[in-house]
């Protein structure tokens, strides 16, 4: 039987949102406060959800111990307390939730194999939240409803 | 068609123990899970269900009545209750999240007639949940 499994990590990091594609006065427009330039941050919450089939064995769709470890070492040791402006990763991206959601994507899917990755929800604040089911999701199919 | 979620919350203790695997295997896989007095959590249950607003009532079911399966199906069997020992579908099955939800889909599946069950979550902490929708 297939269940689907979803673990919630935190991790602090800053970010200034600034596009080399536009002007100082348009970027000013369009990210706000969030353009400062001396930056500012966020307590993030992450959730990771894999999916598969319940092990007989074990009754779980894949050890805990080997997800936590998985999801600490390529997402929250690399971003946790970083400036995230100054990682590699967002060189020439913007650092906005929606590319850290899709970065934090890649990182996940690229080495995890004890399980399926359906799904990275991120949450910058308690009031905004972003989701991705990866590059070959259809939209709304993984979303079941 | 519209969604419907019921949460509910319970209290239960259970151990990881599968007794195919010798004692060190059983260690080593499930860690402090392992320990056979059991350890406890509170969990949280959200069944949702889905169907066609009815017109005369409003409602894709009574609430009532998913409340009273709710606890008479889960809650009267599983709260305060030592998962391995006291629910049968436990003997043979490890109680782990994924089953727990499983177990808790196939009490409820039978016993709901009005409105189609579409998922059962459970909360084992808040940094940890499973999702089951009832695929095979």
């Amino acid at each position: 039987m297939k269940a689907h499994l979803t673990r919630r990590y935190r991790f602090s990091a800053s970010h200034r949102l600034h596009s080399a594609t536009m002007s100082e006065a348009e970027n000013r427009r369009v990210y706000g406060k969030c353009n400062n330039p001396y930056g500012h941050g966020h307590n993030y919450a992450l959730e990771v959800t894999v999916g598969g089939q319940v092990d007989a064995r074990t009754g779980m769709v894949c050890n805990l111990v080997e997800l936590d470890e998985f999801v600490s070492h390529e997402v929250l040791e690399r971003f946790g307390h970083e400036n995230l402006n100054c990682l590699e990763a967002f060189q020439h991206v913007v650092p906005t939730t929606e590319n850290l959601c899709m970065e934090i994507h890649r990182l996940l899917e690229r080495g995890f194999r004890a399980a399926t990755l359906e799904k990275v929800r991120l949450e910058e604040t308690m009031m905004n939240s972003f989701e991705y089911y990866g590059p070959r999701a259809a939209e709304g199919v993984a979303s079941r409803e | 068609m519209v969604y419907l979620t019921r949460r509910a919350e319970f209290s239960a203790s259970h151990y990881y123990h599968n007794p195919e695997l010798t004692p060190e295997e059983n260690r080593r896989l499930f860690g402090k899970c392992n320990n056979p007095h059991g350890h406890g959590h509170n969990y949280t249950l959200e069944v949702t269900v889905r169907g066609p607003v009815d017109a005369r009532s409003g409602f894709v079911m009574d609430l009532a009545e998913l409340k009273e399966v709710l606890n008479r199906e889960v809650l009267d069997a599983m709260d305060h209750r030592f998962l391995n020992q006291e629910v049968p579908e436990f003997r043979d099955r490890i109680p782990t999240t994924e089953n727990l939800a499983i177990v808790i889909w196939q009490r409820l599946k039978p016993k709901l007639r009005v409105a189609e069950l579409h998922r059962v979550r459970v909360y084992e902490t808040p940094d940890l949940f499973v999702d089951y929708y009832g695929e095979p």
